[in-house]
């Protein structure tokens, strides 16, 4: 199974605005995807805005991409990016 | 139907109420088809989706849009939609189902800090709407039919009047709540016109024709068209006829000033053509922050404020009243019994040098360069001893004017005394009210004591306006109660000689200064003062 680390660059962490547009994306990318926190257990759905939510991922701090289906790759590839970019 | 009214415009209307808050579901065992109570469910997520989305897509405003549309993602959540299903296959009603799910995830973001405080309060409202949904209950929160119309409640919260729309939103009437409730202060910041603490509200229903009457404190159900005819038409004056400063029929200036909380407050005070700032609150820049801002950002913040304003403007700004019931992080909190009675304003100011000393360089830096004539104020204020050490500080760094607030009644009493030791006193008639009636702003159940109109109240301002007049000195208000069109007319005749207020409210004060002599001015305030109780108060100074 496909697996990304990213370190999370925006400066709210994985809160509010950011969330929103991490959970659209992996929604979009039509297959499964998970996210864990390096360090925790648990992965949450990425496609869940509560899940992501809950898991109070901060700036800085490192998480763990799952993806299972077709394109997983370029899909965690998207997501990754997506994370790794600080903030516009 | 009586009340408390808020500003001085009539308008008619369709009544919409208020979309009650649900109850929490009782946790009984479902006794719906399986099948059919999940779709339920998922219909009453799918439901609350789409009208969040809806919202967010109609809505002007970029921060309020993103809320939204995160607020439909908690809706569409298939992991909370997985739980929910469960939970009605091992019994639980829809509501309930929905009602424990989205608890079990409040829990979580609750625990995990301030970050998500914010989203915390969206989830509630999400399972509001859900539990709603899946009950077929109307949807609590403020209605939007799409039509022009005079919103009804009980009362409203601060989070349901953050989206009020002016436009569609065209008066407000609440059962409960007085004169300084939530909604008075929005409807008199927004110019809405309302009718507060009006009980028989209760008795409305959606689709009545209403006519908001705030200058008579009244609401009449089906008006006939002549009645709204002649409402409307008088207090509908043509703003052009009374631009300019404010002041009395016979020409006696009283300063009409707006009430500011930082830059994004000056664009509106400009427009409603305000006179300067009677009250600049510099809390905003201090709330939420771990420590105090840095000396250069204050300047930078209160440069905005300054500059909106010309030369002959007066801007006055307030020295940081914060501490015991709004308190800050850095100013070391220390449980107390009675906070608004504590170390609050300058006791606590005085309690952190530092903080005063760099907010007093941070001001006299910005007004330097800037044309407005800038006046420092200290909140909550005592005695004359605090009075002459707050000058003598502001002096240390150049600041020439100087004054405190008016709230603690002993500085009522003791107006003389003080005004020898500052160059302006302001009233902050919503704190003075509190402390002289010993009612809580915010209780609810005491609206009688919480009506700026009341005697006991009046006659403390009374005292300040006749210091004020023996020493020469200016006598401002700057609480909710300067933004009443008819009790500014009394406040002049105590001797006030400057009302500050929300933008909004400043152009019905103008009008209503503007239509009475000085001395009709004293007349009415000598008749409100000698009233018995605030209604008797109000009685009289309706009455040219």
């Amino acid at each position: 199974m496909p697996v990304r680390h990213v370190a999370v660059a925006g400066a709210e962490g994985l809160h509010a605005r950011p969330a929103a547009l991490f959970v659209k994306a992996a929604t979009d990318a039509g297959i499964a995807v998970t996210i864990g926190k390096v360090g925790s257990d648990g992965h949450a759905d990425a496609r869940s805005i509560l899940a992501v939510l809950a898991l109070d991922v901060r700036h800085g701090d490192e998480v763990v991409l799952r993806a299972d289906g077709d394109d997983a790759d370029a899909a965690l590839d998207r997501l990754a990016a997506l994370l790794g970019e600080p903030d516009a | 139907m009586s009340g408390v009214g808020i500003g001085d415009r009539a308008v008619a209307g369709p009544v919409v109420r208020m979309g009650a808050a649900v109850p929490e579901p009782d946790d009984v065992p479902r006794t719906v088809d399986v099948d059919v109570e999940s779709t339920r469910a998922v219909d009453a997520l799918a439901e609350v989706a789409a009208e969040l989305r809806r919202r967010a897509q109609h809505s002007r405003d970029a921060d309020a849009r993103d809320v939204l549309e995160a607020q439909a993602m908690m809706a569409e959540d298939p992991t909370l939609r997985d739980e929910i299903t469960s939970a009605v296959r091992a019994g639980k009603t829809a509501a309930r189902g929905i009602f424990e799910a989205y608890g079990r995830y409040r829990e979580m973001l609750a625990a995990a800090g301030p970050y998500l405080a914010a989203r915390v309060a969206d989830l509630d409202d999400v399972r509001q709407r859900a539990v709603a949904a899946s009950l077929g209950v109307t949807v609590p929160g403020v209605p939007s039919p799409g039509y022009p119309f005079v919103l009804v409640a009980t009362d409203l919260a601060p989070a349901d009047t953050a989206t009020l729309d002016p436009a569609l939103v065209r008066a407000l009437i609440t059962e409960q709540g007085g004169p300084t409730s939530h909604t008075a202060v929005l409807a008199r910041a927004r110019d809405i016109p309302a009718v507060v603490g009006c009980a028989d509200a209760a008795l409305l229903v959606d689709g009545d024709a209403v006519l908001v009457d705030p200058a008579h404190s009244l609401v009449v159900r089906d008006p006939d068209a002549s009645l709204v005819a002649a409402a409307t038409e008088v207090s509908g004056s043509d703003d052009a006829a009374f631009a300019g400063p404010g002041r009395t029929a016979d020409g006696v200036a009283v300063a009409l000033l707006a009430n500011v909380g930082g830059p994004d407050d000056v664009g509106a005070a400009v427009r409603a053509g305000a006179e300067g700032v009677g009250l600049y609150r510099t809390e905003l820049l201090f709330l939420d922050a771990d420590a105090a801002p840095e000396r250069g950002a204050q300047v930078q913040a209160y440069q905005q404020v300054f500059r909106g304003f010309s030369e002959g403007q007066r801007v006055v700004i307030r020295v940081l009243d914060a501490g015991a019931d709004k308190p800050l992080a850095f100013l070391d909190p220390q449980p107390e019994p009675n906070p608004a009675l504590g170390v609050r304003g300058l006791r606590a100011l005085r309690a952190h040098p530092r903080i005063l000393e760099t907010q007093l360089a941070a001001i006299a830096e910005a007004a330097k360069h800037s044309a407005a004539d800038v006046w420092v104020m200290a909140p909550m204020v005592a005695e004359p001893a605090e009075a002459s050490w707050f000058r003598e500080r502001c002096q240390a760094h150049g600041l020439s004017v100087s004054g405190v607030m008016v709230e603690v009644p002993s500085a009522a009493m003791l107006a003389p005394e003080i005004l020898a030791e500052a160059d302006f006193v302001s009233i902050g008639t919503n704190d003075l009210a509190q402390y002289a009636l010993a009612a809580d702003r915010q209780a609810s159940g005491l609206p009688t004591l919480q009506d700026p109109w009341h005697p006991g109240l009046l006659r403390l301002i009374a005292l300040v306006g006749a210091a004020g007049a023996s020493a020469g000195k200016p006598v401002g208000v700057c609480g909710e109660a300067a933004a009443d069109p008819m009790l500014a007319r009394v406040l002049v005749g105590l001797g006030v000689t400057s009302l500050s207020m929300a933008p909004g409210a400043i152009a019905g004060v103008r009008r209503s200064l503007a239509a009475v002599t000085f001395e009709e001015c004293r007349a009415l305030a000598g008749k409100a003062r000698a009233a018995g109780s605030a209604a008797q108060a109000r009685s009289a100074g309706a009455a040219v």
